[in-house]
């Protein structure tokens, strides 16, 4: 692939990155982070919103303290995430970045591949080219796996940076 | 080490409390089956100041063994690792060292 079309996303120097996308996936890069937060500003009850909002104390005895984290942090940790779905929705129609809004574009994607793939169940064992057309969920598997590719390709042009 | 002979009228510490402080937390990252390999490994390297080899050898941990401590220190700084860590998406918790 890479012999017929340059990196997604590259470092270019000066702590900038040259993003290359097709417009119709600039579309999707704004409007999918735009949907993710209207369902966290609705109801963080939503079961497939758990990935998002883990606890943070996992043993039986420290429920208290889980309790008392998360009166205190829970609102910190909705107002991070709205920031960086907002970064995404805003900069996705810019061809050049700095490395934090890049950074951002790692964590943001990752949110909504979170959320997608907590919707889908998706497990260890699963192959999105296992999906048939007719399956219901198909366009969220694809939806799913060109995230991955492309949040893949934030990480390697960041990793690629920091050598 | 002290003498074992010792005055019968010697004060005794509050050794319950001296102890309880100095216990540690750990953080530990749990395997998921989401996040990618890469940006779990950027994470730890960016958010610790681990080298790639050891970010890498903790993702692979949390991958083949289910869980690594990534991070270990006061209740107060396992509480500011942990919520950075969920800033960032990992599946993160803390518990007291046994």
């Amino acid at each position: 692939m890479a012999l017929f079309r340059k990196p997604l996303i590259e470092g270019i120097g000066g702590g900038r990155f040259a993003i290359r996308l097709r417009e119709e996936e600039r579309e999707l890069l704004a409007s999918l982070p735009r949907q993710l937060r209207e369902l966290v500003d609705g109801s963080a009850d939503d079961p497939w919103l758990r990935r998002l909002f883990p606890p943070a104390y996992h043993q039986r005895e420290d429920a208290d303290k889980q309790t008392e984290w998360h009166r205190l942090m829970g609102e910190d940790l909705v107002v991070r995430r709205r920031e960086q779905l907002d970064v995404l929705a805003s900069t996705a129609s810019a061809t050049e970045l700095d490395e934090e809004q890049v950074m951002v574009w790692a964590q943001a994607l990752n949110d909504l591949r979170l959320y997608l793939g907590t919707r889908l169940d998706v497990s260890e064992d699963t192959d999105l080219d296992d999906y048939a057309e007719d399956d219901p969920d198909h366009s969220l598997y694809m939806l799913y796996g060109w995230l991955s590719y492309i949040q893949d390709s934030v990480i390697t042009a960041l990793s690629a940076q920091d050598r | 080490m002290a003498p074992p002979t010792a005055p019968a009228d010697l004060e005794r510490p509050d050794v319950d409390d001296a102890v309880a402080v100095d216990v540690p937390w750990i953080v530990i990252v749990w395997n998921d089956p989401i996040n990618l390999m890469s940006y779990v490994t950027f994470v730890l390297q960016k958010l610790f100041g681990y080298s790639i080899e050891k970010a890498t050898q903790l993702m692979l941990d949390v991958h083949t063994i289910g869980r690594a401590v990534v991070s270990d220190g006061t209740r107060e700084k396992a509480e500011l690792d942990v919520f950075r860590l969920h800033e960032h998406g990992l599946w993160a918790t803390m518990e007291k060292q046994s």
